[in-house]
């Protein structure tokens, strides 16, 4: 069987929260720095970005379409795409009609809910996937978690919902002896199958790259290949897995990373490798044995494990405040659409990896911030803000469950007015074919004259008239209703 | 070694400085230190030699061995004999003369300081003539000139060492007489070790010095005493404590304390200010206090000495030093041996060797409310700092100070690395 290389890239970029002083909590609910947000979104998208995804739709038309490749697209990140870099969305579009390129399922937030709380991760991996679907016109059918974070019970989770397949860090630390170039399967729930990431393989385009005192440098897209190539006999599946942003980005241009990206396609076709989409590697290979995953693994750092984002004290204090039992039900139950547009942002890892003290011989990237306790210090602030926010919504007697049945009720109300103002609407036109020649507008201006069908009308509109005033503040929908019943309300009076 | 102060008498964190230089230094085994100073009280430890610059002769008298024989603190009448033996010069016009023929000092920072620091400039010569010594090092501007003296005398190389320049102690507005002799003892040091890096940036920038014989050698602190250890916290539950402790002066910027709590106070009423300390400034504190309508808040216990200091960090949950600029600053260190969480300003050096700090611009009130406000309200944050805090001073030594000190002074009397065996085994020792 011919080895096939699974290519793969996460589209996402924090949204850096701006400067928030404890002093601002109560009265400030803006939290985002828009400049910094604008100026990184658009440098990234013209170093790398907008390069990166040009070149693979070369390749595409180049290679006869023999050229494959998945994304993954946190949904914050296409809000931010959306507002500042729509230019992008269309060479996204494109690739898409390609046929070449599916696109992943993740959490909306790029958060770290699938640990946190199960409900708001199903809700938000729905929401990404619709979101996927109004854009890009595919369904997902395979998942990867935000940084690749994954164990048994998020396995089973995810097959729960339905996915296919997940990305998964070939940590060693999970595979032991084992090879990251086979599919498994998860060890909870053997729907649901593992494509491993080959960190190796991967850090040395995402990581090495440009690196000049790496023993391997310069890499060219033969010896890369030739590594490929030389694996053991059956090894079969080399995910290669990382940031969009390492094209161009960390690598920069002058390194030639695109020209070497470009050469591949041929080149393995000359050795006998392929390409191919997550779907079709998962479509071809059978899982070969379930894989064990007791604790969360990831690809950050060397540890491939969730210490820099849940390491310190700190970061599990923001952790579990943010994915309180009663906030969440509250925001999963509220409707307000700021709140959760905030809830997405604040969620996002990159908040709980500015906090983290560990050493990781790179530096740590902290955005705006100058250090972990300031990043702790301002997260936490805003924190405070959207947490007071969120319990000001409803008083804090009422239980979430009592929230959610008020809700459902709200719902069904809606849906009932709804059905009835199709029966009026019904009604009217039945009442028109039936014959009265006088419009309807004019009668309010002239009341005298039409006594009878004026009658017959408030009759008829009544019942839900009466209904209606009580149950609707809240269900936008149903607001045309009571402005067309005011006037039939009228005429009896007047008569 | 020439210094001004030396425990257990502590003007400022001067003596406590020379001791752990000393100590450091003591703990190698073949380092032998004589410590001239101003006034001991003979209660100092017995690990290095004392000399009493008080009872050092300048003009012959003729006295009696069983006369003067216990009237001497710190060195012995043998000394004094051989320290008699090598007078250079006629100074019987000198004021104050005593019938030792020596020249008493008043001690700590009297009046007529200048002169006393010329005096103590004219006794180190006669130690110079008498005295077998590989090394000077002078500590602060005080000695810097008892230094240069020593140096012209025997030859030897002077190392100073400045915990302090009048740049920071003025803000900028140097007086031209200690500049002049901060400037001149460094033209003739050989080595000038300086208490952080923003020192000797101070040193290379403002004094015009070398930058390759400027050597940044930070300070360390002592483990706790048992006693100290032991106090328990005296804290009122949901009530915070933010304390800020040193001189009220201009240096150390108690006004940007004052303006970070009138904002705090404005959000949350449970907590506390203490401003431990007195200086020149403390008046016009206690009045922005009451203008602003925070004076309940705020408390002004006064100058706190051993114990007390020790007592007031551990009552409180937040240490904060503003200072505007900090040579050092030994008192994050403290503040973190016992537990509690520091927030120092950027310019402050002790920032340098700490990572478990919250470091802001002495001037950014809004950040450093904002810091304040988060340790108080967080626990995580609190609890996180204080147990890292206490890892990360506990590995901060004196001995490791006095392994670098050992370093400089080997290459200074162009001595290597790897010629001294005993010196080799208490590098392994130590480590």
């Amino acid at each position: 069987m011919m080895k096939t290389i699974c290519l793969y890239f996460e589209i996402h970029q924090p949204i850096h929260l701006k400067r928030y002083r404890f002093f601002d909590i109560g009265t400030d609910h803006y939290y985002y720095d828009d400049y910094e947000n604008e100026r990184v979104i658009n440098e990234l998208f013209e170093k790398s970005y907008k390069p990166a995804l040009q070149t693979m739709l070369d390749m595409i038309a180049e290679n006869g379409k023999a050229f494959k490749v998945a994304f993954s697209i946190s949904g914050v990140s296409l809000e931010l795409i959306e507002q500042y870099a729509p230019e992008m969305l269309d060479l996204l579009g494109r690739l898409a009609a390609t046929g070449c390129v599916e696109f992943l399922a993740e959490p909306y937030s790029h958060g770290l809910s699938s640990l946190g709380n199960a409900d708001n991760f199903i809700a938000e991996t729905k929401r990404q996937a619709k979101k996927i679907k109004q854009l890009f016109g595919q369904n997902p059918k395979v998942f990867r978690n935000s940084s690749l974070i994954y164990d048994d019970e998020i396995g089973a989770m995810v097959a729960d919902m339905g996915f296919k397949g997940m990305m998964v860090e070939g940590a060693k630390h999970i595979l032991g002896w084992k090879s990251p170039h086979y599919i498994y399967s998860c060890a909870q729930d053997s729907r649901l199958s593992l494509i491993l990431r080959d960190y190796k393989l991967s850090d040395d385009i995402g990581l090495r790259f440009n690196d000049a005192s790496w023993s391997e440098y310069p890499l060219m897209a033969d010896k890369w290949l030739s590594w490929v190539a030389s694996l053991p006999e059956g090894e079969n599946v080399v995910g290669i897995m990382m940031e969009l942003a390492a094209l161009g980005y960390y690598q920069p241009l002058s390194s030639h990373i695109l020209d070497f990206l470009r050469a591949l396609p041929k080149l393995a076709k000359d050795m006998g490798i392929q390409f191919a989409t997550p779907s079709e590697v998962l479509a071809k290979n059978k899982p070969v044995s379930p894989l064990e995953v007791i604790y969360p693994v990831s690809w950050n750092d060397e540890e491939r494990d969730t210490s820099s984002m849940l390491g310190n004290g700190m970061q599990r204090d923001a952790f579990n405040k943010l994915y309180d039992e009663n906030i969440v039900g509250r925001i999963l139950a509220s409707r307000d659409r700021r709140i959760q547009q905030d809830w997405d942002r604040l969620q996002a890892t990159e908040n709980f990896r500015f906090m983290t003290t560990k050493n990781n011989g790179m530096g740590n990237y902290r955005g705006i911030y100058d250090s972990e306790y300031d990043a702790f210090t301002n997260y936490m602030n805003i924190l405070g803000d959207f947490l007071k926010r969120v319990k000001d919504m409803f008083p804090d007697s009422v239980e979430n469950d009592e929230l959610n049945s008020l809700y459902t009720q709200i719902a069904n109300m809606g849906e009932e007015l709804n059905v009835k103002d199709n029966e009026i609407s019904r009604l009217r036109a039945r009442l028109k074919k039936l014959g009265s020649p006088e419009e309807e507008v004019p009668k309010e201006e002239t009341p005298a004259p039409e006594k009878k069908p004026e009658v017959k009308k408030a009759q008829a509109k009544k019942t839900p008239a009466k209904k209606a005033p009580a149950k609707q503040p809240e269900k936008p929908e149903a607001k045309e209703a009571p402005k067309k019943k005011a006037p039939a309300k009228k005429a009896p009076a007047k008569k | 070694m020439f210094g001004w102060e030396f425990p257990p008498k502590i003007y400022g964190g001067l003596a406590v400085a020379s001791y752990g230089i000393t100590k450091g230094l003591s703990l190698q085994g073949d380092v032998e230190t004589t410590f001239c100073m101003p006034k001991p009280t003979g209660q100092e430890e017995g690990f290095l030699k004392i000399v009493n610059m008080s009872q050092v002769p300048v003009v012959w008298r003729d006295v009696w061995y069983d006369n003067i024989k216990d009237r001497f603190i710190g060195h012995t009448a043998e000394d004094y004999y051989r320290f008699r033996d090598h007078l250079y010069a006629d100074f019987n016009y000198l004021q104050g003369l005593d019938d030792m023929g020596c020249i008493g000092f008043a001690g700590g920072y009297p009046g007529n300081l200048h002169e006393e620091i010329n005096n103590f400039s004219i006794i180190a010569g006669v130690l110079a003539r008498s005295e077998q010594f590989d090394l000077i090092h002078a500590h602060d501007w005080l000695t810097y000139p008892a230094g240069v003296h020593a140096k012209m005398v025997s030859g030897k190389p002077l190392c100073i060492h400045v915990h302090a320049t009048d740049f920071d102690r003025s803000r900028g507005k140097v007086n031209p007489t200690v500049y002049s002799i901060e400037k001149n003892g460094m033209d003739h040091a050989d080595c000038i070790m300086c208490v952080s890096e923003l020192t000797r940036q101070t040193v290379i920038n403002q004094y015009h010095q070398d930058p390759r014989k400027c050597v940044a050698m930070h300070n360390a602190v002592y483990p706790l005493d048992e006693e100290i250890r032991n106090i328990v916290p005296n804290k009122k539950k949901g009530e915070k404590v933010v304390t800020y402790l040193g001189r009220i002066t201009m240096q150390k910027g108690p006004e940007y304390f004052l303006e970070a709590a009138k904002r705090v106070l404005e959000r949350s009423r449970n907590i506390r200010f203490c401003f431990a300390g007195s200086g020149d400034m403390m008046n016009a504190m206690i009045e922005l206090a009451a203008s602003y309508g925070i004076a309940d808040r705020c408390h002004f216990p006064g100058f706190q000495r051993g114990k007390q200091v020790y007592e007031c960090y551990k009552n409180s949950d937040v240490f904060v030093m503003p200072s505007v600029s900090e040579p050092f600053g030994i008192a994050p260190l403290e503040a973190m041996q016992c537990g509690c969480p520091s927030i120092i300003s950027k310019q402050s050096g002790c920032g340098e060797i700490l990572s478990n700090v919250i470091k802001v611009d002495y001037w950014d009130i809004d950040a450093m409310a904002d810091a304040i406000y988060s340790i108080c309200q967080y626990d995580a944050l609190h609890d996180y700092l204080a147990e890292e805090g206490i890892k990360e001073v506990d590995r901060i030594t004196w001995e490791k100070v006095g392994l670098r000190i050992r370093e400089c002074y080997n290459q200074l009397i162009g001595r290597g690395w790897f010629d001294n065996g005993e010196y080799l085994n208490a590098v392994k020792n130590i480590k």
